[in-house]
């Protein structure tokens, strides 16, 4: 039996244009759609693949998160993933709490693999993985564009600032995936029928005993400056013109 | 007090620019005692020029052999342990920087504060969230140590001159030997270095194919610029993936940004709004990249390109 565990975080929808709220108390949520983050969407197609090829007998999917989250994760069913676990809040949970809820998770599922996105489109923070890795004390492989799987070992690609990175890691590790992985599948309406019928539990974060306490207060949330509006030049010579006068030809 | 040490990012016996951007950052918090690490298997030729660093006061060499790639899970309990005695560690947000912060501060039972762009006190920051469309004011507890990442485009690199001591550290940390380094592969270009360049030029889906996308190399030359890319021209196999300019890609600030037929998706824009000035060229007067160009042109990249290459040779 080896099971991969993924993470689904529930965000703002990605081709939403996110707007803060005028008494800065945070960003407008109300009536907008909201979907998997993406890079948790690309984590589940990766363990869906991997189970495919016959490298997996199980993925869960699990998240943290409202009694609305259940919407994601059963779409993360109807992807093909054979059950979910929701570790159910209404409260902010910081990464490293997150980080130790899917610790408990994974000593409850011993899983080979943990697979996340690299980062939340929402709080664009990129930590709960590796922090989950160094609670583990095991392996991460972040940023990740080629999965190879062979036997308890596996060889990753990442994307580096520098390039692309291959390392060599044994299992059980945590991989977090960068863009290029793969391209997720769409879900079909069967899929959706059938997901309707599968497991998903519901946990709180009290029942797992982890400390989940706020160490970052957000005083307030402000619109980012706008620049200023630029000119329009009608073709080369004025685009020339215009850069001699900024000094920069 | 705030004594903060700074992890050093560096490769092939050179420091990266990212470290002093690092320093810069701690250095706005009043009365800072700023420390750099230097971890490697041979730390001397890194280390002096981190000495060099204004406001650095002391540089500590923690070398060893299994440092000679920077792999986190090694790392990290190293840094955790050297960083007993300091309030706050700052690594820069780079790819080195987000794969290894995140580990040290879970060791040291901490979070992380990611992407600093600025400093109010030692426990209060500006950081973006959304793709940068919103900023937030966050405190952090005065009683945990405080990890964080340092948006390396908020800050000018601290200046040189300094002369730090140097010294050498015995940390005590387990290291794992389940993680392996295999190969790295970068196209070695001889061009400017996309994340620190004053010039960029940068390339989008209109290119139309990876062989249209030399066009883009060209001017570069021309101009003395680091290549950049969009997502989705890296999606089509246009250019490299470490090209690509924006939310999950580089985060970029150079003098000059040329932007040729990229629309400006949000997540592009957040990668170069703190670039100074802007270009855009794009047939579409609609774009969403015009709302931020400071020069905008519209037309077609293939007529306009050749003749703009023209001009900034003779």
């Amino acid at each position: 039996m080896s099971k991969i565990l993924v993470g689904l975080k529930r965000v703002v929808d990605y081709n939403v244009r996110v707007r803060v709220k005028p008494d800065g108390t945070g960003v407008v949520t109300d009536g907008v759609k909201m979907s998997i983050n993406p890079f948790d969407e690309i984590a589940l197609e990766e363990a869906l693949r991997i189970k495919e090829k016959g490298g997996a007998t199980e993925v869960i999917v699990a998240s943290i998160g409202p009694a609305d989250t259940q919407q994601q994760l059963r779409t993360g069913l109807a992807m093909g993933a054979d059950r979910a676990i929701l570790v159910q809040t209404d409260s902010q949970v910081e990464p490293l709490a997150a980080a130790r809820i899917f610790q408990k998770l994974v000593e409850k599922e011993a899983p080979q693999l943990v697979i996340l996105g690299k980062q939340g489109i929402d709080d664009d923070n990129n930590q709960t993985g590796q922090m989950l890795a160094a609670l583990w004390n095991r392996p991460q492989a972040t940023f990740a564009s080629k999965v190879e799987l062979d036997g308890a070992k596996a060889r990753v690609t990442r994307e580096v600032d520098a390039g692309l990175e291959t390392i060599e890691i044994e299992l059980p590790a945590v991989i977090t995936t960068d863009l290029r992985l793969n391209e997720p599948r769409y879900v079909k309406l069967p899929d959706i029928m059938k997901a309707k019928k599968k497991q998903l539990d519901t946990l709180a974060v009290a029942d797992l005993g982890v400390d989940a306490g706020a160490q970052f207060k957000t005083l307030k949330h402000e619109p980012p400056a706008a620049r200023q509006k630029g000119i329009m030049v009608k073709d080369v010579a004025g685009l020339i013109a215009a850069l001699k006068q900024k000094g920069l030809l | 007090m705030a004594k903060i040490l700074v992890v050093a990012e560096h490769a092939n016996g050179k420091l990266n620019p990212s470290t002093a951007k690092c320093v810069s950052c701690a250095a706005g918090i009043q009365g800072a005692e700023i420390d750099v690490a230097v971890l490697a298997a041979d730390a001397a030729a890194v280390a002096k020029e981190a000495a060099a660093i204004q406001g650095v006061k002391r540089v500590l060499k923690i070398e060893n052999a299994a440092n000679a790639e920077p792999l986190a899970a090694v790392l990290a309990p190293q840094v955790a342990a050297a960083a007993a005695n300091y309030t706050h560690v700052f690594g820069p947000s780079t790819t080195f920087g987000k794969d290894l912060m995140p580990r040290v501060a879970a060791l040291l039972g901490v979070g992380q504060l990611s992407d600093i762009m600025a400093v109010e006190s030692a426990y209060r920051f500006r950081r973006p969230i959304y793709a940068g469309n919103a900023v937030i004011t966050v405190e952090a507890s005065q009683d945990k140590k405080l990890v964080a990442t340092v948006r390396t485009a908020s800050f000018q690199p601290a200046a040189a001159g300094g002369s730090a001591s140097v010294e050498s550290a015995n940390v005590t940390a387990q290291l794992p030997t389940h993680t392996r380094f295999v190969s790295r592969s970068a196209a070695a270009t001889g061009r400017p270095d996309l994340q620190t360049a004053s010039r960029v030029v940068s390339g989008g889906r209109a290119l139309g194919s990876a062989d249209n996308f030399k066009v883009i190399y060209s001017l570069a030359d021309k101009l003395g610029a680091a290549v950049g890319a969009s997502r989705a021209a890296v999606d089509a196999g246009y250019a490299a993936n470490d090209l690509q300019v924006g939310q999950t890609g580089k985060i970029i600030a150079p003098e000059l940004y040329v932007a040729i037929g990229i629309s400006g998706a949000i997540q592009h824009l957040t990668g170069i709004k703190d670039a100074r000035t802007i270009v855009a060229i794009n047939k579409d007067s609609e774009a969403p990249i015009f709302e931020v160009a400071d020069i905008g042109l519209v037309g077609d990249l293939f007529t306009i390109l050749p003749e703009l290459e023209k001009a900034v040779s003779g």
